[in-house]
């Protein structure tokens, strides 16, 4: 059977895809951000994934306003990195898994999540800079990805309830896949920012912490905390972090009361051009 | 139903909802058109011909022809969308973020690397953060 061993998350900021595109990782600004991804090099080789779940949100990249899915799941076989009007990244194009991603659709439809399924769509920086970070320069991804795209664009936009439940639905959907493959899940965005009006810059660094200690400890109790706490205490664009009960929600002990997983590593940095930095890497254990 | 009233009692911030993206829907999808190379040229090319071919309100074909990015998301635009624009005009997300607060774009960096802004004050209407002062045009419609 499929097993879920462990769950990465993290900001999924332009600049830093920027940053690492034109070889800036080494200047006095950015080099404390990717400094906070250097472990993730050597553990994502000994804990390697053969698929990689991976929530994300789109940036007006593929879904413009003429279809908004609240959630979308990639069941195509690859998907190309988006020009996002800067021309698009020069990173490996994103391989897919079919199988799996109808499966899971399939499965977790069945658990009453209305999920949209998508065979063709680019992908922008919110799927590709998660993969730079964990991976850094490399010719192709070393594993299969899923990307499933949510809508924290346009309000209102999910619960971290909702966020939370559909996490358990996809972990149990991916534990009763008959395959033995090694599974991670990714939630990907925030930490604090707002990009917009005259409240552009907020960082709120004792919330963003705060969010971290529960989203480990009490994610039951985070996944309560309504959309105007996000909005309010980690900016407008903050609202991205409910993103990151989805993949909390796939956890052992969310899906099936197993034991709290481990926390592998822990990292926090303003900034990176408007926004804060978190990274965070949860273990089921084994 | 309507958003919980709280999301407009933020200071400095416009939550794009369903009733923004209605009233802002051919300004955004004109937004969108400019991921495509050659929409780009055109645009620079005639600015306000290009305008003219969208069903936008005269209105937001001005705030588009000013960079007036708050009245832009005032007239219901988004960021995502409207940083189409900025990309056409070569400027990064931290200067376009940057133009809406009224602060210089280094001094709007300098407080980026100082931490960012606060949230002691900014957290609703009516306190005494940085982030309180009116927008430009309160054309918000509610």
């Amino acid at each position: 059977m499929a097993r879920i061993t462990a769950s990465v998350y993290t900001s999924h900021i332009p600049a830093v895809g920027a940053a690492f595109d034109l070889g800036k990782t080494k200047e006095d600004y950015w080099k404390p951000v990717f400094a906070g991804y250097d472990f993730d090099k050597q553990w994502v080789k000994t804990h390697k994934p053969d698929v990689i779940f991976l929530v994300y949100n789109d940036h007006a990249t593929a879904f413009s306003l003429q279809m908004i899915p609240t959630f979308a799941i990639m069941t195509g076989p690859e998907f190309n990195p988006a020009d996002e009007g800067y021309g698009a990244r020069p990173v490996p194009k994103v391989i897919g898994d079919p199988e799996l991603a109808s499966y899971i659709a399939s499965a977790v439809i069945q658990q009453d999540f209305d999920l949209t399924m998508v065979n063709e769509i680019d992908v922008d920086h919110g799927l590709t800079v998660p993969l730079s970070c964990v991976f850094g320069e490399v010719k192709e991804w070393p594993a299969k990805i899923i990307p499933f795209a949510v809508n924290v664009v346009q309000h209102p936009v999910p619960s971290g309830a909702r966020c939370l439940a559909l996490g358990r639905a996809i972990g149990k959907a991916i534990m009763s896949y008959p395959e033995d493959i090694n599974v991670h899940i990714w939630g990907t965005g925030g930490m604090s920012h707002q990009l917009q009006g005259p409240r552009a810059g907020l960082i709120n660094r004792e919330w963003d912490n705060a969010f971290l200690d529960r989203l480990i400890d009490d994610p039951k109790g985070l996944s309560q905390m309504p959309n105007i706490d996000y909005v309010r205490e980690a900016g407008s664009e903050g609202i991205e972090l409910v993103m990151w009960l989805i993949a909390r929600g796939a956890m052992a002990d969310v899906v099936a009361g197993g034991p709290k997983p481990k926390v592998a590593h822990r990292f926090y940095h303003v900034p990176a051009s408007n926004t804060a930095v978190g990274h965070l890497i949860l273990e089921n254990a084994a | 139903m309507a958003l919980d009233k709280e999301f407009n009692e933020i200071p400095g911030t416009i939550v794009f909802d369903a009733e923004q993206s209605r009233k802002g829907y051919w300004l955004n999808q004109f937004c969108m058109s400019l991921m495509k190379a050659e929409n780009r040229a055109r645009f620079k090319a005639n600015e306000r011909a290009y305008l003219d071919e969208w069903k936008m309100t005269e209105e937001q074909k001005q705030a588009v022809l000013d960079r007036d990015l708050n009245r832009m998301m005032a007239l219901g635009g988004n960021i995502y969308f409207l940083s189409k624009i900025g990309a056409t005009d070569g400027k990064s997300f931290q200067q376009m973020a940057g133009s809406m607060t009224g602060m210089s774009e280094q001094d709007y960096r300098d407080m980026m690397v100082k931490g960012g802004r606060k949230i002691d004050g900014n957290r609703r209407i009516g306190e005494d953060g940085d982030a309180q002062r009116p927008q430009k045009d309160p054309a918000k419609g509610r």
